[in-house]
């Protein structure tokens, strides 16, 4: 049985450590998307090739054998204390940042050249180009990728609780070594995080209606049974321009 | 960049004097030599229409002039400064970008394809130059950018995305964006071909104006042969990556001397 | 403390019976999505809806909450009233079942991919039903789907130490048990370059595949 005190105690305090980790590192992650996928289109090849390095090797790094790492490892090796949920949003943040470098790669590069040329043209520095034309451009068509990743991410925080952070699933894991009874909470555990998804996706559709209606376009097909995750050119989930798959089919 | 801030204008060389220099410039596309030891000159404040077959290396002069290719061998000149060169230590380096914007300052291009900036509504279009590359003030540039879209004939559509335009408007705002920079030299690279038959008039009569009011020099490449006769001040024929023939349209329309340039306009007039 | 390789000499017995755990996971778990995958992606394009709602609703609700969560449900509520499984086959048929809804996605943009006018072609030259699936429509859709379904390979093979939570000794199950009896710390990094030397060259050899394949 899930008593009152679970509730408060436990379980919703549980929720709001996910809520937090989840845009913590979506933050974190954000910044390393833009950062690594602007420097991955530099004209410098140093650059370029150093940003490189940290997307492919996040991209075949296990966030949760990273997270044991950040979490137990570098304390031991570095003398370094993470607290509280540091070292989670450090993980996802660095693991998920890498796949939205990706995103904001592709998007960059999905803006025509044209673009870019009539930037030259009126003698835009390269900077001002990203700035004013390019990103502008770009940031209708990151944003249903960024909506799957974001999914992701939330998903991915379950993953704290193994590293002792007291998240739902944490709480869900207590309830069950108390009580014994894993039915009912690992149920409601699901039904949360389906429901924290399904509210990341309504706020990404809504970022991305105003996005859309910045650049004169159609705004996307909404609905409340449109399914959570969106079709674009860069899938999310595997951090590859994929020909196929969630959010990678054309 | 306080020069820049300042009215300019009077353009500081129409006095008839080699504005632009192409000195043995080759460039090649994958092993294709498109332009061949080319040697060009085009004075400021003139009018020159490039003609010739497709594929013959016109579009290209363009774009080497707007620096969006460099080219392989030999030099450009513009205001007597070398384009994608600078002189350090009395030799020839590939130029830096601050010498390139520099020199590019002078040039401005509309597109076959327009380029506006979706983004951005036809009014901020206009400005977004003016603003972050000759840093005028947001009103400075408003004033600016509204007389030319009357100049246009689109001061009413200030508000609207490029979307929602007709090819045609498009262009014109593509024109008015590329005067608000105002340039010396003007590059039009087939402005009319993207558009619906019935909407080329309208941007032809604005460059017309253009020409007749303005002292730009421009560089024209074009189909339209009764246009090219009607602005230029001098028509290039292009064939295999050179120059074959140049004179006054009246010449080159009339009585060409070159046998390529007769069937080159036999087939298109 | 400071890094002692003798305690990585140590743990490399117990490294490799976790690879070998790590691979048969992987192995069981991609065959089980691969299938499942494409029975939801038949399923979801039935013409009858009470098929398509529920699968819809399922893998809509399978792929968007934690592949964690359903470890533990699959382990410690489903023997309640169902099948009482080994960790290992509880993780297998886990990340079988979470990614099956994201192959079921490929699928689907496979066929979706190939272009109308085949079916179309495929029709007009009469082609019966089965032989315009067979020698038409997958063939295409295969070059698609394989680097896709790859690419899926990959992140099951990343996600797959949460199977540790459950007890499953894959490699991070290893690594965690070898430090706690040993009271080392160096099990981990040797773990987490694993990841890396086996991912990294997968994901490389996929992209060459793609290139092959997709045109």
């Amino acid at each position: 049985m899930m008593t009152a005190e679970f509730f408060k105690s436990w379980f919703l305090p549980g929720v709001w450590i996910t809520v937090q980790v989840t845009f913590l590192s979506a933050a974190l992650a954000f910044v390393i998307s833009f950062v690594i996928g602007l420097a991955r289109t530099a004209p410098s090849k140093i650059v370029r090739i150093l940003a490189g390095i940290y997307f492919e090797v996040f991209r075949s790094t296990s966030s949760l054998v990273f997270m044991f790492w950040i979490a137990f490892t570098v304390p031991m090796l570095f003398q370094i204390k993470f607290i509280g949920m540091a070292a989670g949003v450090i993980a996802l943040g660095m693991t998920y940042g890498a796949y939205g470098s990706e995103i904001v790669r592709g998007a960059l590069q999905a803006v025509p050249p044209a673009q870019r040329e009539a930037g030259i043209a009126l003698n835009f520095t390269r900077v001002q180009r990203l700035r004013r034309i390019e990103i502008p451009q770009a940031w209708p068509e990151m944003l249903p990728p960024f909506n799957n990743l974001l999914i992701e991410l939330l998903k991915g925080t379950s993953l704290v609780s193994l590293i002792i952070v007291a998240d739902m699933t944490f709480a869900g894991n207590l309830q069950r070594l108390v009580t014994g009874d894993s039915a009912p909470v690992y149920t409601l555990l699901l039904v949360v995080y389906f429901v924290l998804a399904f509210l990341l996706t309504r706020g990404m559709r809504l970022l991305e209606r105003r996005a859309k209606a910045k650049l004169g376009q159609a705004p996307p097909k909404g609905g409340l049974l449109g399914g959570l995750r969106e079709r674009g050119a860069i899938d999310a989930v595997t951090g590859t321009a994929g020909t196929a798959g969630t959010g990678g089919a054309k | 960049m306080s020069a820049e801030t300042a009215p300019t204008d009077v353009n500081p060389a129409v006095d008839g004097s080699e504005l632009i220099r192409f000195d043995k410039v080759t460039k090649r596309f994958a092993g294709n030599t498109v332009l061949d030891n080319l040697c060009f000159s085009v004075d400021s404040g003139k009018h020159v229409t490039l003609i010739g077959p497709s594929g013959s290396g016109k579009t290209t002069i363009l774009r080497l002039l707007m620096t969006l290719v460099k080219p392989d061998e030999g030099t450009i000149k513009v205001n007597g400064d070398y384009l994608t060169h600078e002189e350090r230590g009395g030799k020839l380096v590939p130029a830096g970008e601050k010498h390139i914007r520099e020199v590019r300052k002078n040039i401005g291009m509309v597109f076959q394809q327009f380029n506006l900036f979706p983004n951005m509504r036809v009014l901020q279009n206009v400005m977004e130059a003016p603003v972050q590359v000759l840093g005028l003030s947001k009103d400075e540039a408003e004033t600016r950018a509204r007389e030319l879209l009357d100049m246009v004939g689109l001061a009413d559509r200030c508000n609207e995305y490029p979307s929602r335009l007709s090819g045609g408007q498009q262009q014109r705002v593509a024109i008015a964006r590329a005067l608000a920079m105002r340039p010396q030299v003007l590059l039009l690279d087939e402005v009319t071909s993207a558009l619906d038959p019935e909407l080329v008039a309208g941007v032809l009569d604005v460059l017309r104006d253009v020409a007749r009011t303005t002292d730009i020099t421009m560089l024209c490449v074009t189909h339209e042969m009764n246009f090219a006769r009607d602005i230029s001040d001098q028509v290039l024929m292009f064939d295999g990556g050179k120059v074959i023939e140049s004179g006054s349209p009246e010449k080159m329309f009339g009585d060409p001397d070159h046998e390529r340039t007769r069937e080159f306009l036999s087939a298109v007039l | 403390m400071s890094w002692d390789w003798s305690n990585v000499d140590a743990f490399m017995p117990r490294f490799w019976d976790g690879v070998l755990v790590t691979l048969q996971a992987l192995a069981g778990g991609a065959l089980i999505a691969f299938v499942l995958g494409l029975v939801w992606a038949v399923a979801l394009r039935a013409p009858q809806a009470w098929i398509r709602w529920p699968v819809a609703v399922f893998t809509e609700f399978i792929r968007n909450t934690p592949l964690l969560v359903q470890l533990f449900f699959l382990f410690y509520v489903v023997p309640s009233w169902g099948p009482s499984m080994s960790p290992l086959v509880t993780g297998i048929v886990g990340l079988g079942l979470h990614y099956s809804t994201y192959t079921s996605e490929v699928y689907r943009a496979g066929i979706e991919g190939v272009p109308v006018g085949q079916w179309e072609a495929a029709t007009a030259l009469s082609l019966p039903k089965t032989r315009t699936w067979t020698a038409v429509i997958l063939p295409q859709a295969v070059r698609r789907v394989v680097p896709a379904l790859g690419n899926y390979v990959i992140v099951m093979l990343k996600e797959s130490p949460q199977l540790a939570a459950i007890g499953a000794l894959e490699m991070l199950g290893e690594a965690r048990g070898f430090s706690n009896e040993t009271f080392t710390f160096e099990a981990i990094s040797v773990v987490g370059i694993a990841f890396i030397v086996i991912a990294y060259p997968a994901s490389v050899l996929l992209r060459v595949l793609e290139r092959r394949l997709v045109r």
